[in-house]
């Protein structure tokens, strides 16, 4: 359970530097009035949405932390047997980073009031989404065929469980992305979409790394770490 | 006494954030069915949880009666008795606590305590609401399906949860983990809705040092929720695999009837810290805004403000990050590293601490208090005194030689439902009648209310505090009958009997409470805004029971802490929070 615990950790230390702006300190039975750090004093304060997907985001990541943790788990069983490397995931890995750079135009492009190259940025992340999702399916059918399926190994099993749930997540982003893209024909002022565009790039990018990580979980390059500190709990 | 006008900012600052844009209604249908209002949420919630605790609460019965009256009743056999135990717990646990609590209180109360309109994402909050009744209804088929639900035990243990010979094996496991999968992506929806309102939709002045306990609790609970029910979605996803596919997350190489199933490898281990990893924050979720709860009824019951404020919200915090460090105390008769058992030992000392400096602070604001013994202080007192009990043997269960003899026996079910059951259900009915005057905007008749009190009290005290001793003969839990054990004498059995004949007592009692709640609904004496003289936000609306967008025209403007009872000086014995700073002079005090 090191992984979960270490992504806890991190969620606890941000959460208490957070905490350590809140005026812990203060002492309420004697403050009386309106008093300075109360907020509505900031002049921009973040968006509820923003705060929304940032704590969604971690919910998300603890989801897969424990995913990982179990992966970790489960692989010290001697019947263990990694699934072989699959090259065509590197490609396919290419694509989400496309689709991540699509989005990050989207942003200049709503910034910059380019309605047209919004939407070109936009579609143009939801198809390199795409693509990714079935480059996916494709490396699990290849799996498939070579007879690598679901039930004959844990470590093929974890394989499928975790790209079926990465998929699953991309998939719920494509849905936000999709109604983004709607809005886009619906309005003719590109600042009304620059918050949506946001968000969605702030979920592209956290679901780009989580899928590194799980990429070098499933390759094998990350067992060296996991030993480390496997070793370091223990 | 700091006092700091408003002028310094030359007139009062603009509101945290713009002012939700509310969805407004235009049908009954929106308006009641598909709502997006917090409070109608709220009253969804509770009330299909309080249905579903109506139904687990049959279901103890029917175990009781079995245990009680072994054999007499020819229609609860193994398979029933072992389906009642499952259902029974997880339904109380997740489906009626996780839900009164955080759906149920948590929407009704944030908004109106924090001083916001709504919840900050109503349409997810509707979605929530819906999700959890769908989980509900997934649940409850799995009584109609072939084979019944599940009888694997509230923990789900594999690999027994999915081999042939445990009840409700072919639908009723695979309904229950469903039901969950959902129950938690619907949490999620609400879940974020509570933290991010009480972040983000605070009213001007509302710090989070000036929020109520109440909120600080659910709150944390929420956000503890959020990252330990993906452990339970986890285990619950992998074993749905197991059941379904065929894969081994979880089923080591097994022989079943003479043959060897197909699964191999797989660890049983595992699912136990998936799921106790969710189990015991579990317990902080419910625990955690019952403190709070009660932490708000003793103050305004006793007009006194709350003892060592910060120190309570420096506990709620410090108990929320330390329950996800305890969750292999569950597993001590799993087998594990000596080292690990001594941490996990420690750490669930540890929580002991700030557990208790909320218990001495509730005991020091009613110290010299001008205690009014209503209703719902009579339920926080007896919520004190519950959890204490239920505390303590924790304590004892905590330490890995004394549980593992008393382990699996009804030491532990005592325990829980000390701790876990009464407790938390104290501090509901107590924050029921105390708010329901504001959900209503009529009281719960008094004579009703103490006659629901006496007997649930003393009569939850009758069934549990015989169990524990039952525990120590060592008679064992989590079986159909007893049988011939040389070690439990025959007075065990009368003493069984007698809990049983308790727990109907109790659970009868419940009906003087439902009918209080819907007789008072028509007939209850008119409560006016605020019949309690509390200080919180939540009393101080314009209307009661609150309207669409809960504050009229304009939001309110808040001036100092929730907890303002019996001040020296003060023209009446508690003041608003959002009652403007009097232009007084200076006490000597003050300077």
């Amino acid at each position: 359970m090191s992984s979960i615990i270490l992504f806890l950790v991190v969620i606890g230390t941000i959460g208490a530097w957070w905490l350590s702006k809140q005026r812990l300190m203060a002492k309420p039975w004697l403050e009386e009035g309106i008093h300075g750090g109360f907020p509505g004093l900031e002049s921009s304060p973040v968006p509820a949405s923003k705060i929304g997907l940032g704590i969604f985001l971690a919910v998300v990541g603890a989801l897969f932390a424990l995913l990982i943790s179990a992966y970790s788990m489960r692989m010290q069983m001697s019947d263990w047997r990694p699934v072989p490397n699959q090259t065509m995931l590197w490609p396919v890995t290419g694509l989400l980073v496309m689709s991540g750079a699509a989005l990050e135009w989207a942003k200049v492009a709503a910034r910059t009031r380019d309605l047209e190259a919004l939407k070109a940025a936009l579609v143009a992340a939801g198809l390199f989404a795409l693509a990714f999702l079935a480059g996916q399916l494709l490396v699990l059918r290849r799996l498939t065929e070579v007879g690598l399926v679901l039930t004959n190994n844990p470590a093929n099993s974890f394989f499928f469980l975790i790209i079926g749930l990465h998929g699953l997540h991309i998939l719920g982003g494509l849905v936000a992305l999709g109604r983004t893209i709607y809005k886009t024909h619906r309005t003719r002022d590109p600042d009304r979409l620059r918050l949506s565009v946001s968000l969605c790039a702030t979920y592209w990018h956290f679901l780009l790394a989580v899928w590194l990580v799980l990429f070098a979980l499933l390759t094998g390059w990350a067992e060296d770490f996991v030993a480390i500190c496997r070793q370091l709990l223990t | 006494m700091v006092d700091v006008p408003l002028d310094t900012f030359g007139g009062l600052p603009p509101p945290e954030v713009p002012d939700v844009d509310l969805y407004h209604p235009k049908s009954w249908v929106t308006k009641y069915v598909f709502s997006q209002d917090a409070k109608v949420i709220a009253i969804q919630y509770s009330a299909t949880a309080m249905s579903i605790g109506l139904l687990a609460l049959v279901l103890s019965w029917l175990m009781r009666l079995q245990l009680g009256f072994p054999s007499i009743f020819s229609f609860i056999d193994a398979t029933a008795y072992y389906q009642f135990v499952t259902m029974h717990g997880m339904m109380m646990v997740v489906y009626v606590l996780t839900a009164l609590f955080l759906g149920g209180f948590g929407n009704y109360l944030i908004p109106l305590m924090v001083g916001a309109r709504d919840m900050v994402f109503p349409y997810a909050n509707m979605l929530s609401y819906w999700l959890y009744l769908l989980a509900v209804v997934i649940l409850l088929a799995s009584f109609f399906v072939p084979g019944g639900p599940t009888g694997a035990g509230w923990t789900l243990y594999p690999p027994q949860a999915i081999l042939s010979g445990t009840p409700g094996r072919d639908w009723g496991i695979m309904l229950m983990l469903i039901s969950l999968i959902i129950f938690i992506i619907g949490f999620t929806m609400g879940g974020l809705n509570y933290v991010v309102t009480v972040l983000q939709a605070r009213a001007r002045g509302m710090t989070l040092m000036r929020m109520p306990l109440t909120v600080w609790g659910i709150f944390t609970a929420s956000f503890m929720a959020l990252l330990a029910f993906p452990a339970l979605l986890v285990g619950a996803v992998m074993m749905l695999f197991d059941r379904l596919l065929g894969t081994s997350f979880f089923m080591p190489s097994l022989v079943e009837m003479g043959e060897h199933l197909s699964y191999g490898g797989g660890s049983p281990i595992l699912f136990q810290h998936l799921f106790w990893f969710f189990g015991h924050p579990e317990v902080y979720i419910v625990a955690l805004p019952a403190f709070g709860i009660v932490s708000d009824l003793i103050s305004v019951h006793a007009r006194k403000n709350i003892f060592g404020y910060r120190m309570m919200v420096w506990a709620i915090l410090a108990i929320g990050a330390l329950s996800f460090v305890v969750w292999a105390h569950h597993m001590y008769v799993s087998g594990m590293n000596p080292y690990f058992g001594f941490f996990f030992a420690t750490s669930t000392l540890i929580i002991a601490v700030p557990t208790a400096i909320k218990i001495y602070n509730w005991v020091l604001t009613l110290w010299r208090g001008n205690i009014r013994l209503t209703l719902p202080m009579l339920f926080a007192l007896a919520f004190i005194v519950t959890f204490i009990n239920g505390g303590l043997t924790g304590l004892f269960l905590g330490n890995v030689v004394v549980d593992v003899p008393l382990s699996d026996t009804m030491f532990v079910v005592a325990h829980f439902h000390m701790v876990m059951g009464v407790a938390p259900v104290l501090a509901i009915f107590g924050a029921i009648y105390h708010w329901y005057p504001k959900v209503t905007g009529r009281m719960l008749d008094e004579t009703l209310g103490r006659i629901h009190f006496w007997i649930t009290f003393l009569g939850a005290y009758l069934i549990f505090f015989p169990m524990h001793y039952l525990g120590l003969m060592g008679v064992p839990r989590r079986y159909h009958e007893m049988g011939e054990m040389a070690f439990v004498p025959q007075s065990a059995q009368t003493l069984n009997a007698f809990i049983t004949v308790m727990a109907l007592i109790v659970g009868t009692a419940q009906m003087v409470f439902f009918f209080n709640v819907v007789w008072s609904y028509f007939k209850g004496k008119p409560a006016g805004h605020n019949p309690w003289e509390a200080a919180s936000l939540e009393w101080q609306t314009p209307e009661t029971p609150p309207p669409h967008g809960n504050w009229g025209r304009e939001l309110p403007v808040v001036y100092r802490w929730a907890y303002d009872y019996s001040v020296p000086g003060a023209a009446s014995d508690f003041v608003p929070q959002n009652q403007p700073v009097a232009s007084r002079p200076a006490s000597d005090e003050d300077r």
